[in-house]
């Protein structure tokens, strides 16, 4: 094994700020391996790390379906690849979503993690946010929390674990090799998520 | 990679509040151009209806513009444009998941206020509406809410930002079904952005200094620009796109994503012109895939169009020289 190989689908959103944040943590960890940009479902079997990142999830969703990304992705979960899903990418990973306002969804969902999602469930964009939140149960204490019409989790199964909470609302969570947030790590300076999903990735291999 | 900070003073459109027993802020540039950074490689599509709303959803639109008409028939209306019906606005958001934006006049602080009011997720300061002030753009620091502005230059780009905008798209000529004034802007652009990359690499500061004084812009901004090498916001495509081909040819100019204006739903194939569009968006680097959109759509059903150098009205020429 010469290094990790780690994809950022590459469909819809923020995918050059997480291809950035990636490198930069592989760096800071000393850990060698090329992170790319996921275009086309070939891509994706070579794979030791996904991170499926902000943009709209309807969209990602629906445009990973047409070209069969989504299905490649599912195989390469059950088999065992760490997956990160940022906002959109959290909602993708989940087994069910809601909007706040518009009810139930009938959106294409990767349906792995075991969560029930509430979609806008802070609100519109006026009310998007930041505050510093807090991660002790994988050893980030502070972490700046930057939340875009974010998401929540409602429901959560056993195998769940939780990993942070704002106000009552469970806003980060982990099922075995699945790691899923509510904020955008990728868009602050502080690089904490992506070296512990870098290190979840390099233990699994 | 776009930087995210932007605020040049403490604005009156960050809020700070608490919730239970957290600090927090909204509307930092952080959160404004971060909204902007969530849309891209996607299409943005002009409606005026929930119907429309929904077509434009279901075939993949990252997000929904509320207009009162499209561009085309503001054109052929004539008279005054103003922003879309509030009531419209908020079936709309009522309806769909994907964020909705709204159109206010040019310098018209109160139709943006009734906006950010309203809660739509962005506001397009747009010169398909009759600008409501002809010297002077809104102060867009004072809103908690993002706004997005068209430019044809990147002086005019710069401008807007330094006014506070969190996204820049092209103007081109809205309502014409004609490219190619959106293909002339993006290039100007990215020629304009060329030139004052190549002064910052030579180090020479005073010709930078010149090139903020021609384009009216801070120093700061320019270097700031220049040494990115590309606008510090997100930059989309917009004006007189009608065709999937015409929005991946403007994806491989540089532009982050696309508006679709009268393109979809002044065409009789408007479902499937929709998701072809934004197909031949996402995909833009593989030719087969756009060949694949664009044979989803009929030419005969694309809107007529017009020849933009015989146009009485350039929207694109409005707030250009503010």
């Amino acid at each position: 094994m010469s290094g990790l190989n780690i994809g950022v689908l590459a469909v819809q959103g923020d995918v050059a700020e997480n291809i950035m944040a990636t490198k930069m943590a592989m760096e800071e960890l000393g850990i060698e391996g090329i992170v790319n940009e996921i275009k086309n479902p070939e891509q994706i079997s070579d794979l030791d790390g996904l991170i499926i990142p902000g943009g709209e999830s309807t969209v990602i969703g629906t445009l990973s379906l047409v070209n069969g990304s989504l299905k490649k992705i599912k195989e390469k979960i059950a088999s065992g690849m760490p997956v990160f899903g940022i906002c959109a990418g959290l909602i993708l990973l989940s087994k069910k979503a809601k909007d706040r306002v518009v009810g139930e969804m009938d959106q294409p969902l990767l349906d792995f993690l075991d969560v029930k999602i509430e979609r806008n469930a802070f609100g519109r964009q006026r009310d998007s946010f930041e505050s510093e939140i807090s991660m002790e149960k994988i050893g980030v204490p502070k972490f700046p929390g930057v939340f875009i019409r974010a998401p929540s989790i409602i429901e959560t199964g056993r195998n769940v674990e939780i990993i942070s909470k704002f106000n009552e609302k469970i806003i980060a969570v982990k099922q075995e090799k699945i790691l899923g947030t509510s904020f955008h790590p990728e868009l602050t300076d502080d690089l904490s998520l992506h070296k512990y999903f870098v290190n979840l990735v390099k233990e699994k291999n | 990679m776009i930087p995210l900070s932007g605020d040049i003073a403490d604005t009156k459109g960050i809020i700070k509040e608490k919730i239970g027993s957290y600090s927090i802020k909204r509307g930092t540039s952080t959160l404004k151009r971060g909204f902007a950074h969530m849309l891209k490689n996607g299409v943005v599509m002009d409606v005026t209806t929930v119907e429309q709303a929904q077509i434009a959803e279901d075939a993949g639109a990252v997000s929904v513009m509320v207009l009162d008409k499209l561009p085309s028939d503001v054109r052929k209306a004539g008279g005054v444009a103003r922003t879309a019906s509030i009531r419209i606005i908020e079936e709309i958001m009522g309806a769909v998941t994907i964020p909705v934006m709204a159109k206010c006049r040019i310098g018209h602080v109160y139709e943006a206020m009734v906006l950010q009011e309203t809660n739509v997720d962005m506001i397009d300061e747009s010169e398909v509406l009759t600008p409501a002030d002809e010297f002077r753009h809104i102060w867009k620091w004072d809103f908690t809410t993002p706004f997005v502005n068209g430019a044809r230059s990147l002086g005019e780009a710069l401008r807007r930002i330094e006014e506070g905008a969190a996204m820049i798209r092209t103007k081109g000529e809205p309502g014409t079904g004609n490219v190619a004034e959106a293909v002339t802007h993006i290039k100007n652009v990215n020629n304009e952005l060329r030139k004052i990359k190549s002064i910052y690499d030579s180090g020479d500061e005073q010709d930078l200094v010149s090139a903020a004084r021609e384009m009216k812009v801070s120093y700061s901004l320019v270097e700031e620009t220049a040494s990115l090498g590309r606008l510090p916001v997100v930059n989309f495509a917009a004006g007189g796109i009608s065709t999937p081909a015409d929005a991946a040819y403007l994806m491989t100019l540089g532009c982050d994503g696309i508006f679709v204006g009268s393109g979809v739903f002044k065409a009789e194939d408007a479902k499937e012109r929709a998701q072809a569009i934004v197909l031949a968006t996402t995909f833009w680097e593989d030719p087969d895939k756009v060949k694949e959109a664009q044979k989803m759509i009929d030419e005969r059903q694309s809107m007529l169009g017009l020849d933009t150098k015989n146009l009485e009205l350039r929207m694109q020429e409005r707030g250009s020289t503010a």
